[in-house]
This record gives C-alpha cells, structure tokens and sequence, in this order.
C-alpha cells in the first residue's frame, strides 16, 4: 500500500482491514505512552507504519513527508522547510503487531535552516517473539534550527526483540539537536543503539539514552559526538538499570576538534541481581582549546539515597524502584 | 509541649565501627513532644548516635537497646522504625535525579493533600509554584536542598524527628526560619531531637544532653547543658 496524504485518519476509508490494522497500532502506540488524540486529531503532521505498510501519512503546512514501503519496510522522509516553527509535534508511529518478522525504516529527517520543530516518535512492538526492527536514520538539522526527537520503544513482555537503531546526525552552525531514547517500560530483547552526530560552529547536540533491562535483555550503546565546529557543544548522557541477568554496554566518544569547543559523557547505569554493566568512555580532542569531560557512576544504588528514601518508611525494594524510575525519567 | 512521658529511650548504647568505638555507653531519652537539643563539636559523635537510633547501615550498636514507644526496635530495619513515626534528617541530604519535590515530599506520608504540601514548603521559606516540580538533583544548592530535607521531615508528621545540624549549609539569615519551624513540629505534637554544635540553636530547646568524645556527659534543663557546653568551649 502505498502511502497517501489524508486530511485526516481519524476515518477509515471503508476498507476494514485497513481500520484493524490501524486500530490495533494506535492501540499498541498508546501502550508505549503515545498520545493517540493529536494522532486521530488529524491535525499534526504523522506518519503511521505498521510492518511495511504505511497506513497513514498528516502533512501540515512547511512539512513535507513521503513515505514508500520497501519489501521488508518503510522508506520515510520527513522534511521541515526553512524557517518554519511547529506549534505541535510532529507524530512518528511506527510498530509490529505481529510476534515475528522484520520492519527496516530507512528514515531521513531535513530540518531546514532556522526551523524549529519537534518529533514524537513511538516504536511499539507489543506481541514480540522474533522480531527485528531496524531503524537507519539521517537526520541534518540545518543552520539555527532546533530538533527536539524523543523516540519511546515498548517491546512487550517477552523480550523477543531485536532493534539495531543506527543515526548519523549533522547539526550545522548554530543548529540545535536534542534527542531522548528511552525503553523503560516492559523487556529490552536485544537493543543496539549506535549514533554518530557531528556539530558545526556553535551548534548543540544533546544525546539522552534510558533504558531498563532485565532478564537476559542485552543492551549495547555506542555514541559518537564529534565538535567539529568553533564553539560547539556536545552531551552524551546515558542511564541504564539492569537486573537479572541483563548485560549493558555503553561506549560513548566525544572529540573537540576545534576551539572552545565543550563535550561532556555522563554516565550512570545501577546494577542489581547477577546483571553487568560496562562503560567505556573515549575522549580525543584536536584542539588545544577544547574541553571534553567525563563522568561516570556504575554499580549499587547510593547507600545515601536508599536510606534516606526508607527513613520515610519505604522498604529497600521499593524505594531502589523510586530511584531507578527517577534516573530513567519514569515518575 | 513535652508529655513526660518517654518516646524514645537509648538505653547503655555502644557502638564500634571499623575496629574503633565510637559510641560508649549511651543513656539518652527523649519525651513526647519535646525539643531535645544534642549538643557537641564536630566529631563527638552526634551523627554516628542520630544513625544508630534510626538503625542505618554499618551503625548497629554493639549493646545495649533503643526503645521507641516502649518498643524495642534495636532489631528492626530503617523502613520499620520510620514507620512507628522516627525519621531522620540527615545533615547532607541526599540528591535524587529525575524525582520531583512534590514526590519526594509525598513518600513520607502518601496521603498528605495539596495544601499540607505547600504547607510544607512555606515552613522551610520555599514557594511551592516553584518548587513542587523541580527535581530533587544536583540543580538545587545545598541551602534549597536542605530546607527540603527539612520540609519532607516536616510533610511527614512523624512522632520524632532527629534533625541533624538543620541549619547547616544554609544562610545565617535564615537560622531563626529553623528555629521556628523546630518549634512548629513542636507544637504539632513532634518530638524533635535536635543535633547542633551552635550553643544559640539550642536556645529553643525544652532538655538538652552535651555529648563529647562518644559519650554523654550531662543532660538536664536546656540552659544548664548550654551553659555546660559553652564552659567547655571556652
């Protein structure tokens, strides 16, 4: 099926197999914390995939989105034309209700210059046994834009999910790019995130991964910002939980390569049961007036914080429960 | 006002950690509703006494027993005692990402409504509107985490409160703040064990103990042990 513009998808278009599908992936979009009134609104701009098929597609004016199926896919294009300022999100649904299969997104996000805009993407695959998502992204944010992208993943309760989510990420003079992964609610499965951004003079990149595993959930984080620009700033923040037997890994680098450039890795991952964490941070700087820092806090909850927490009359448990979901933005 | 009658009751307490005793022989009680100030320089072992009492880690005495409403509660965990109505304030309050004021001030007494929350807050000299969603992290200054320690303490209306050095890390403009919300949880029927080295802080206390080198040296009337402490202050 090929994608189409609609004015609105709060309506089926007689076709009911199309309505079940579309229902069951709004449904599973809720699951995962998305806000399915703006998507049936039919006012911001969406883009709705299940497994290949593009079942849905809002244009807003300044918005352009083409969205193709591939055999084992979608091929998606969102771009934001220059100067445009997006009151409302731009909504990215993309999900799997079945227990097995692949979905490959091949995305490229153009964020002209001086736009500012926000994406809400959720990628939900509720039923999951065997699956594998694959998300290839390019994103280019251009001069003095400002892309605010927070993708939530929900994988359902078996931990049957492979996701390969790969980025290359360009931030132009003075653009600004924020981004949020988090998968904190239901298992992990597999998980490989893997972003490369570079940053031009003055430009901003914020890269925020959160993420909870248990069981034998596998967690792999590779970052890589490079300041490449005068005076650009980059942040690397990672907060993981593991319990179980879960197993993360986060290798994060930071390069200044030019003056009064400023990076920073911070890295927190609590570690409970039989589970394992690893950090590896890598800094390289090229310049002698760049500053690149790193931070990390591996191992136990803080005896500190525990205590203070069952002062006030919660018991161990539940109180490392309230900090974890406090350190992955879950409260 | 005080009752007479005693809330909490440490009896012959001795505490050794890592090979050295650092509490001897600790005799300590404190009276429904009272202001009991706990008196001694930096060192003496006033915060090793105020953990043991709330039976954090690695402070669980030796001997002796601490009773709490005429319970012993020597051997219960730190959640259990804070639920018989003890809790602690500790003198460097812990930080907590991505846990909201409001949260945190709630965890103490899940039924507490909105206005005994700003409540809360206006007793330690916060405004809520501003407070209530900021994170209780490494954005807020010593001084606001502290008067939050003090407003969570205040937001869970406990039956005792051990408050450890309240005023420290926080302007000297606002010391009189402290004194008066010591005496508000007073008043509202909260015995307050107060830890200070300032002989001023005191002041407000009904009994006061003067603690040195581990040991409890004195405790009477509240003027007669800042009279004590001060002589051997010099």
């Amino acid at each position: 099926m090929k994608a189409q513009q609609i004015s609105g998808i709060t309506t089926p278009r007689g076709d009911p197999a199309w309505a079940r599908e579309y229902n069951a992936i709004l449904q599973a979009y809720e699951q995962a914390g998305g806000p399915t009134a703006a998507l049936r609104s039919g006012r911001v701009a969406a883009v709705v995939v299940s497994a290949n098929r593009v079942l849905g597609v809002v244009t807003v004016p300044g918005v352009t989105i083409n969205a193709e199926p591939l055999p084992d896919g979608v091929q998606a294009q969102i771009m934001v034309a220059p100067g445009v300022r997006l009151e409302r999100p731009v909504h990215l649904c993309f999900g799997m209700i079945a227990e097995t299969g692949v979905q490959r997104i091949v995305a490229d996000y153009e964020i002209g210059a001086g736009a500012q805009v926000e994406f809400l993407a959720h990628c939900t695959f509720p039923n999951a046994r065997d699956l594998r998502h694959i998300m290839d992204a390019v994103v280019r944010v251009g001069a003095d834009a400002h892309l605010r992208y927070t993708e939530a993943h929900y994988h359902g309760p078996y931990g049957g999910v492979s996701v390969e989510a790969r980025a290359g990420i360009t931030v132009d003079a003075g653009g600004r790019y924020f981004s949020t992964f988090s998968l904190v609610h239901g298992r992990v499965g597999r998980l490989l995130i893997d972003y490369t951004a570079d940053v031009e003079a003055s430009g901003v990149v914020d890269l925020t991964s959160m993420v909870y595993g248990a069981g034998d959930d596998d967690i792999e984080v590779r970052e890589t910002v490079r300041l490449n620009g005068e005076k650009a700033r980059g942040l690397a923040k990672t907060r993981i939980a593991v319990r179980d037997r879960a197993h993360s890994r986060v290798f994060t680098t930071a390069e200044g390569n030019a003056p009064g450039t400023r990076g920073h890795m911070d890295c927190a991952e609590i570690v409970r049961g039989a589970a394992m964490a690893e950090n590896v941070p890598t800094v390289i700087v090229r310049s002698d007036e760049a500053h690149v820092t790193h931070e990390a806090a591996i191992g136990s909850v803080n005896r500190k914080e525990l205590e203070t927490l069952m002062a006030r009359g919660l018991d161990e448990d539940t109180a490392v429960d309230v900090i974890i979901r406090g350190m992955l933005g879950r409260l | 006002m005080p009752s007479g009658d005693i809330l909490l009751d440490v009896q012959g307490v001795t505490l050794t950690r890592e090979g050295r005793t650092i509490l001897y022989d600790i005799n300590l009680s404190v009276l429904t509703g009272e202001i009991h100030a706990l008196l001694g320089v930096n060192g003496s072992g006033k915060s090793s006494l105020a953990y043991a009492i709330m039976g954090c880690e690695d402070y669980r005495p030796d001997a002796g027993r601490i009773l709490f409403a005429g319970r012993d509660i020597s051997d219960l965990p730190m959640h259990e005692r804070a639920r018989l109505g003890l809790t602690l304030a500790w003198q460097e309050p812990a930080r907590f990402e991505g846990l909201p004021v409001g949260d945190y001030l709630t965890l103490g007494r899940p039924t507490i409504s909105r206005e005994e929350l700003w409540e809360a807050l206006h007793a330690v000299a916060l405004d809520p509107a501003t407070y209530l969603p900021r994170a209780v992290d490494r954005t807020l200054s010593g001084g606001e985490r502290k008067r939050i320690e003090l407003a969570a303490v205040y937001a869970m209306r406990p039956r005792l409160a051990i408050l450890d050095e309240p005023d420290s890390g926080i302007d000297v403009l606002s010391f009189s703040d402290i004194q008066q919300l010591v005496q508000r949880m007073a008043r509202s029927g909260c015995a307050v064990l107060l830890i200070t080295h300032r002989n001023d802080m005191a002041a407000i206390a009904d009994r006061a103990s003067v603690m040195n080198a581990g040991t409890i040296i004195m405790t009477g009337a509240a003027d007669e042990a800042r009279r004590v402490y001060a002589a051997r202050r010099g």
